[in-house]
């Protein structure tokens, strides 16, 4: 880091009802609360059948929302509403690789799989991550995207990557975008495979973010290996964006960002559970509290809640120790995967929780994960919940 | 020409199961259908124009995947989605 950056003031929680936006592998819902977060109604779906990977709202123009849209045949695009999900267009220059700089394989987009509003500066930047592994920006709402040519046709970008084996299932992410509050130049990625990655200016250069953090997939990898690893989300702290958090593939993280290196802070999990998962959720206004939802990563990876009991872990002194919450979930045989989109806090207090499951279901916790309740059901196989304020 | 379309594509087209398009080659028929229908293109073609795995053309009945292909004399263009998926 060039310099040290400033601490940002801790917002005044917000009040009433709000909305969930949630990406499914068969179309998109909104799910509307009241105003005590209490009763839940299924207000509205959009594009059943197509494959909605993210759904998400621009904090700053809350009318704005775009999704990320492909179906089983046709190729991949970004829908935009500019009345908060009611009626769509669709972008009208998506996504898509430009010719490659030479020695890098060509890309081509498979899906767009991550949207994160910039929430400084400018408004209507936007960017996106896609399977294969590459970064695009709108500047005007969506409408339009032009690649990062920084990253995409980064020299070492194949290097980072990988092939096609070191992705996942489904096909190798960019994810996790993160934009500095104080600084719109100042990025992060993930991206599975490769690390967590920095820019400073723009996206012009990029530098791995990888020290500390483990990658036991790659024979003979050492604790100062400088790419190559799997991040499942990467968040920072919203009052201290220089305290990084992820759920990586191989355990939980911890980055102060001065000191530049992650440490394993998931190692004090219960060992039955251990530290493998795939979202991580942080407190928007205590940067030592995170929530993770842990996965069966034993064996085959299986990807299923250990045991067949699902439960939230909360830490509240930035990883020095973990709590159980489980109240209200299923106590066996509940064998759900939580996918690394699909949990999402609000900004109320106290603070409610989201999550969703591959099985279609929607819990809430409306009292910082201490119980839980089913607010929806029956829904096609959950890829992402996004919390947006209600548009009228 | 005539081009046949695809269920999936109908929301571009407004329930049109098949529209008129012009074009000397595949590739400049598609760009026709693209100019008429933005962002229909590069649902069937991808950035390496390449027709997507899952999609298949067929000119006069017969499958064609080069998009240099003339298209003088054709009458009849089938934009299908492949039996694929679940």
């Amino acid at each position: 880091m060039s310099q040290a950056k400033h601490r940002l003031r801790v917002p005044r929680p917000k009040t009433g009802a709000i909305e969930l936006l949630i990406g499914t592998r068969k179309g998109a819902f909104f799910l509307h609360s009241d105003a005590e977060r209490k009763e839940w109604t299924l207000k509205r779906s959009a594009f059943i059948g197509h494959v909605i990977h993210h759904l998400v709202q621009d904090p700053r123009e809350r009318r704005v929302v775009l999704a990320t849209d492909r179906t089983g045949h046709l190729g991949p695009t970004i829908q935009r509403s500019e009345d908060g999900g009611k009626s769509w267009r669709e972008s009208s220059k998506p996504p898509a690789f430009e010719p490659a700089a030479e020695g890098l394989f060509q890309r081509r987009v498979g899906h767009v799989f991550w949207l994160t509003p910039c929430p400084v500066g400018p408004k209507g930047v936007w960017y996106a991550g896609t399977s294969p592994q590459g970064l695009f920006r709108s500047r005007d709402g969506g409408k339009t995207w032009k690649a990062v040519s920084g990253f995409n046709n980064h020299p070492m970008l194949d290097t980072w990557t990988g092939g096609e084996k070191d992705g996942t299932p489904d096909g190798p992410k960019l994810h996790s975008i993160l934009i500095d509050p104080r600084d719109a130049d100042h990025l992060y990625v993930g991206m599975s495979g490769g690390g967590v990655f920095e820019s400073e200016n723009g996206g012009r250069t990029w530098a791995p973010l990888n020290q500390g953090c483990a990658a036991d997939f790659i024979p003979g990898a050492t604790d100062r290996l400088e790419y190559g690893h799997d991040p499942h989300h990467v968040g920072f702290a919203p009052t201290n964006p220089d305290r990084l958090w992820q759920q990586n593939h191989c355990g939980i993280y911890r980055m102060d960002r001065d000191e530049g290196r992650w440490h394993r802070v998931g190692e004090n999990m219960p060992e039955e559970i251990g530290d493998i998962g795939f979202p991580i959720v942080l407190h928007p206004r205590d940067p030592d509290t995170v929530w993770v939802f842990p996965m069966d990563g034993s064996t085959v990876w299986p990807r299923t809640s250990p045991g067949g009991r699902p439960a939230v872990y909360r830490t509240r002194d930035a990883g020095e120790s973990w709590e159980r919450q489980d109240r209200g979930f299923p106590k066996e045989h509940a064998w759900w995967t939580v996918k690394r989109q699909c949990m999402a806090q609000d900004a109320h207090d106290p603070l409610g929780l989201y999550l969703g499951t591959t099985n279609g279901e929607v819990w809430a916790s409306r009292n910082e994960g201490r119980s839980w309740r089913c607010i929806a059901r029956h829904l096609p196989h959950i890829y992402s919940v996004e919390v947006a304020g209600v548009v009228q | 020409m005539i081009v046949h379309l695809p269920s999936a594509l109908h929301d571009y087209t407004a329930g049109q199961t098949c529209v008129e398009a012009q074009g000397a080659t595949l590739g400049e028929l598609l760009g026709d259908l693209d100019r008429r229908f933005p962002g229909m293109r590069f649902r069937l073609v991808d950035e390496l124009l390449q027709v997507r795995r899952h999609i298949k053309l067929f000119v006069e009945g017969v499958p064609c995947e080069d998009l240099d292909l003339p298209l003088a004399g054709a009458r009849e263009v089938h934009i299908v989605c492949a039996l694929s998926g679940g």
